[in-house]
């Protein structure tokens, strides 16, 4: 199932509905890359709260697709990360380091929000 | 008796439907739901390496009761080509893929019990986790 993106101001939000097969996942990673440059969006939150299971697939994926968002200039944050997958994730040996994490879709808006005005003030 | 549920691994959606019949057979058998949860990640991992080395196999779930315990067993298995080296592999934090999956070690480190038989016309692996009788 293809995963909705929501474009909302500089911000993409991609909220996933359903469990992903590893080819639904691959998809997301390419179209947010896509997006971010047809939307000049400055921001990414990938909400995964309907995530039952983060494998070592779901993990690798969400961290390249951060990846490569930012490198097309835009900053990604994870939300949504449920209590029982953290726990599943820390016993698998599973990391997301280097990647933004949010406890949900509010968090992660004031995260991007702040985000970006620490890159105004840099730039100025 | 314990009922058994068969799951052929030939596409990615295969990996979530045996994951997903994984977590059904763990809930069923008390597993708490962050147990549920690993027991389900492993099958995803398991489930994967037969996509990537064979293309197709099956997973079979079932629930297991002894005595004093309960638990799941998982077997995964498959016609492919065999593990080469499997003491190599085992260890944790080897991968064939670079790094793409846990390895066999980190799936190994998931559960209670872990069994692998390879050989060049097929491998079988074989899980148990138990519940703990609090």
């Amino acid at each position: 199932m293809e995963v909705p993106i929501l474009k909302q101001g500089d911000y993409l939000i991609a909220s996933i509905q359903s469990a992903l097969t590893d080819a639904d996942l691959t998809l997301l990673r390419i179209s947010l890359g896509e997006r971010v440059g047809r939307f000049r969006s400055k921001g990414v939150i990938v909400d995964v709260t309907a995530l039952d299971v983060m494998d070592s697939f779901a993990v690798r994926t969400l961290r390249d697709l951060a990846h490569t968002t930012w490198l097309r200039g835009a900053e990604t944050v994870i939300v949504g990360i449920q209590p029982d997958v953290a726990f599943a994730m820390v016993q698998l040996g599973l990391t997301l380091k280097g990647v933004a994490t949010a406890l949900d879709l509010e968090e992660g808006l004031d995260f991007l929000d702040r985000q970006l005005k620490g890159r105004v003030g840099r730039r100025g | 008796m314990a009922e058994t549920t068969l799951v052929v691994i030939a596409s990615d959606v295969d990996v979530v439907t045996a994951r997903q019949a994984g977590r059904e057979l763990a809930a069923q058998v008390g597993f708490s739901p962050g147990d549920q949860t690993v027991i389900a990640a492993a099958i995803s991992e398991i489930a994967r390496n037969i996509l990537m080395y064979a293309r197709r196999g099956e997973v079979e779930l079932r629930i297991a009761v002894e005595a004093d315990r309960s638990g799941v067993i998982i077997v995964a298995s498959d016609q492919g080509p065999g593990i080469p080296d499997i003491e190599h592999y085992m260890q944790d934090g080897v991968s064939t893929s670079g790094g793409l999956g846990l390895g066999l070690g980190g799936s190994k480190r998931l559960v209670d019990d872990f069994h692998v038989d390879t050989s060049a016309s097929g491998t079988k692996i074989t899980m148990k986790k138990w519940r703990r009788r609090v």
